[in-house]
């Protein structure tokens, strides 16, 4: 048992003042809510509600409410998050109720309410075990009052209090009047692991039934009386902007209510990290329903035009900075150009280990392989869009958003209006990859909102989306490694870049595992925006780095795994330099467990075989991949993946994620690009983006986790990274050509 | 603007729109069932497919006008409970991860089972290769649809 001290968070467990008199009757809206049991039997639903705190509340017949405070895209933090608190309460899941919270930066402290970068579990563990660790301690103190014995002799069991000496034993809905009086405990115990009855074992998605069925529930199903519809217009190209709207034709459309600019940056405001965007001025247009608003969205006539070199402040990660944008229309081609050019140059040290210049010179064998990436658009199912109503100085938003906390700030210093004064609804999002952590289209529904004077949805057409920008960037990656007459590694040299910035992690493996080494970085600047795009340049870096190491395995005569092997016992026990990122034993780990998993060795005819590791935030993640041939064509057959997370809190959904992930980096490593020209994205949509398909998709994963006790790490970004490196290094051992260059299978074939 | 009496779900039901309105937006900003979802709108992600008188349509490229008498099915319809073999299967392999697509997929699946009762992995690449998911729940949805098949 661990004790835990509550004040780092107690703001989540205050109570509102409307508790003060008495247990509070909270309303309960059933369509808003999910039963956890998903199965066929249904709930008896409470008289009465009792607020314990801001993540869970206890009905008198004994079901509880648990709000998830994370928006949910796909990585089951709705069911997840709830089972970690869930387990703490020690409620039966069955009588589990799960609600998505609104957004409220004061209550929900634990985890900021902000998915993204495989964090939420990670950063929520220890507060959304306390919030239900909190809520058992105030039911055992309810429990000893009423019953007159010491809290210390109460025990709890699935939704149960007991007291063995005198035999009493209660519900928690018995007690829930009474423990909402009691004052929020100044420590709690925290169950051990092996105590553990929820977390650990997988519990069905809470909202499968109403995906299954369509309820309502996106951002774009949002519906309000009055509710207009609105769409926006962009500059088409990159390094454009609007000159003038011609706006009559489209106002004159059947069921249109107005067409008007809108700004949504001003041009001296102080952008935060996530305020990117190329097109804060754009047309929106307004109407009755989607159709008819699409209609007036090509009747639109707007002049584009070339914008100069200007500069602005963005507050983001790195600190204040005063950011330069250039001007000019950008092609694919010049960026292939300027990236081959800058890659033969000296660049910024970033790290420097021993005397790599020497080791070099005196190699027996030098390999030297330069990789690139396209960019590449998230291409979220659902587009951007979102609700907005702003009334006076009141705003009501609902929509998909990752970061709501971000975005409040952003569209209260446009409207200015206060924080306190903005609402935020979290629907579902359908997927967000990083994409919707960039929430200008939020800004765009307020001010629309604003100048109609009524509710209005603003909907992004595919075409909106696709083209808007905040694209996963183009990288490149050349990379050394000096081999001695024994086929030892002695020096290993990374030098990366892209436009706009450079892909390299220089701490992270093989840092740390050889006595010299460089790592160095360049840029170009672009006026394509870019953003987060599921594990940020690790989604480019780990495919290069273990495509390398894949090759200069080979030319040393080293099994691939053995090869990595050797490298982390090296990095483990004399690691080079301090500042290593990685735990070279968990590292080392999975790739022992992929190894066994895979029957790594035991080659069977017609099937190729690639194996990579990566690891990223904060969790490890090995690959061995297997590819056959098909008309001339590769398809995967079977992917075995290892992973080390920590505790697995739903091993069956972190299955699932494992299985997108692998799923999508093959589809990205085989065909995904987004090209540009004069500044303008080439492709719109899906008939000339290709996406992976039914047909293209693994036929079978299978996913293992190594058995742990650490905290639990992220699972949303990890498998994705390591994929590519997997693909390219079995169409090696299928075709006997080495893959550079994404897309390996070009992205010109479509199958609509 | 005219008017359209249309049979979806079982129900006759009437709108008053542009003839050229897909039926996607008919459904969606007109009659209130908002499961059959916006992709693409150009028939490339499935993510709005429907039934049309049995069959798996692309309701983004189906104009009302030519609907006609044809019954249409959506996901809200496809069972009275939620519990059509496909859907059932879907939550046995917990499929979805967003959710976005899986209408879509669900109404691509129960269109498939209906004409061939025990597809093959060939029949099942072909008849789902219309549905982009985007979040690549492939395996699951291929395995769901084999589950259904033999329930």
């Amino acid at each position: 048992m661990t004790l835990i001290k509550t004040s780092y968070n107690r703001r989540s467990f205050l109570k509102t003042s409307a508790l003060a008199g008495g247990g509070l009757m909270i309303g309960f809206n059933w369509l808003t809510s999910c039963q956890a049991a998903a199965e066929e039997e249904v709930l008896q639903m409470p008289d009465e509600w009792f607020d314990i705190n801001a993540y869970l509340k206890i009905g008198d017949n004994g079901v509880v409410t648990i709000l998830s405070p994370n928006p949910e895209f796909g990585q089951n933090v709705k069911t997840s998050m709830p089972m970690i608190i869930a387990e703490e309460l020690d409620v039966d899941w069955k009588n589990v109720i799960v609600e998505q919270a609104n957004f409220n930066a004061e209550r929900y402290t634990a985890t900021n309410q902000f998915s993204g970068g495989s964090a939420g579990i990670r950063r929520g563990w220890e507060g959304l075990r306390m919030a239900g660790a909190t809520a058992r301690q105030m039911l055992c103190e309810a429990a000893a009052a009423a019953w007159e014995v010491p809290v210390g002799e109460i025990t709890t069991a699935a939704g149960m209090l007991h007291h063995e000496a005198s035999g009493k034993s209660a519900g928690y809905g018995e007690m829930a009047s009474a423990a909402a009086q009691i004052p929020v405990p100044k420590e709690v115990e925290l169950k051990d692991n092996k105590d553990f009855k929820i977390i650990g074992t997988s519990r069905k998605n809470v909202d499968g039934k109403k995906i299954v069925t369509g309820q309502p529930m996106f951002g774009v199903d949002k519906k309000k009386e009055g509710m207009l519809i609105a769409m926006i217009a962009h500059p088409p190209a990159f390094g454009m902007q609007l000159k003038s709207a011609d706006t009559d034709a489209a106002k004159g459309m059947p069921g249109i209510r107005d067409v008007f600019t809108i700004k949504t940056l001003q041009d001296d405001y102080e952008r935060a990290g996530f305020d990117t965007n190329a097109f804060p001025e754009m047309i929106a247009i307004v109407g009755n329903s989607t159709w008819e608003v699409m209609n007036a969205k090509k009747a639109l006539k707007a002049e584009w035009e070339p914008f100069s070199e200007h500069s602005m402040v963005v507050n983001g990660w790195g600190g204040k900075q005063e950011v330069t944008i250039p001007a000019g229309l950008e092609s694919t081609t010049s960026h292939r150009e300027e990236m081959a050019k800058l890659a033969e140059q000296p660049a910024k040290v970033s790290r420097k280990d021993g005397d790599p210049e020497t080791a070099f010179k005196n190699a027996a064998q030098v390999i030297e392989r330069t990789y690139t990436a396209p960019f590449l658009a998230h291409n979220c199912m659902e587009p951007m869009n979102f609700f907005a109503h702003v009334q006076g100085d009141k705003v009501e938003l609902a929509g998909p958003i990752q970061g709501p906390g971000v975005i409040e700030q952003t569209v209260s210093a446009r409207l200015d209006i206060p924080v306190e004064n903005i609402e935020i609804e979290l629907t579902r999002m359908g997927g967000g990859f990083g994409r919707r952590a960039y929430g200008h289209y939020i800004v765009e529904a307020a001010l629309i909102s604003q100048k109609v004077n009524a509710p209005v949805k603003l909907m992004y057409t595919r075409e909106d989306d696709m083209t808007f920008g905040i694209y996963r960037p183009s990288y490149s990656a050349t990379y050394r490694a000096a081999l001695d007459e024994n086929g030892n590694l002695t020096a290993f040299h990374v030098k990366g870049g892209g436009v706009p910035e450079s892909p390299v992690f220089a701490n992270r493996f093989p840092a740390g595992a050889i006595d010299n080494y460089l790592a160095e970085e360049w840029s170009i600047d672009s006026n394509i925006t870019i953003g987060a795009f599921r594990a940020p340049r690790s989604n480019f870096i780990a495919g290069a780095e273990q495509s390398f190491l894949d090759e200069v395995a080979e030319a040393a005569g080293r099994d691939p795994i053995e090869f990595r092997l050797e490298l982390l016992e090296r990095a483990k026990n004399d690691p080079v330099g301090e500042r290593n990122d990685y735990d070279a034993a968990r590292y080392a780990g999975v790739l022992e467990l992929v190894r066994e998993k895979s029957n790594w060795g035991q080659e069977q005819p017609n099937v190729y075989r690639g194996v990579s590791a990566y690891f990223c935030h904060a969790t490890y993640v090995a690959h061995v991949l297997d590819l056959v041939m098909e008309n001339g064509k590769p398809r995967v057959e079977n992917v075995c993946c290892a992973i080390d997370c920590g505790i697995v809190v739903n091993p069956d959904a972190a299955a699932n994620m494992a299985e997108g992930a692998i799923t999508d980096g093959v589809g990205n490593a085989f065909f995904g690009a987004m090209t540009f020209k004069d500044g303008a994205p080439e492709k719109k949509n899906f008939d000339t983006y290709r996406m992976i398909r039914m047909s293209e998709a693994p036929r079978n994963i299978d996913v293992h986790f190594v058995p742990s006790d650490v905290d639990p790490t992220g699972m949303g970004e990890p498998p994705f990274p390591p994929i590519f490196g997997a693909v390219a290094n079995a169409m090696y051992k299928a075709t006997d050509k080495r893959s550079y260059h994404q897309p390996f299978l070009g992205d010109q074939e479509v199958l609509g | 603007m005219a008017v359209y009496k249309l049979n979806i779900n079982g129900k006759k039901l009437q709108v008053d729109v542009d003839p050229t309105t897909p039926m996607l937006w008919v459904l969606r900003d007109h009659l209130d069932l908002t499961g059959t979802k916006y992709g693409c709108g150009i028939a490339q992600c499935g993510a709005c497919t429907i039934h049309l008188d049995g069959n798996a349509m692309r309701s983004c490229q189906l104009p009302v006008s030519a609907v006609g008498d044809q019954s249409i099915t959506t996901i809200e319809g496809l069972s009275e409970n939620g519990d059509h073999p496909v859907q059932k299967a879907w939550l046995e392999h917990d499929v979805p991860q967003c959710g976005y697509c899986q209408a879509g997929q669900i109404m691509s699946a129960a269109a498939l089972l209906q004409n061939n009762a025990s597809p093959s992995d060939a029949d099942i690449d072909t008849a789902m290769n219309g549905n982009i998911c985007r979040c690549g729940t492939y395996t699951r949805i291929k395995a769901a649809i084999k589950t259904a098949a033999n329930g």
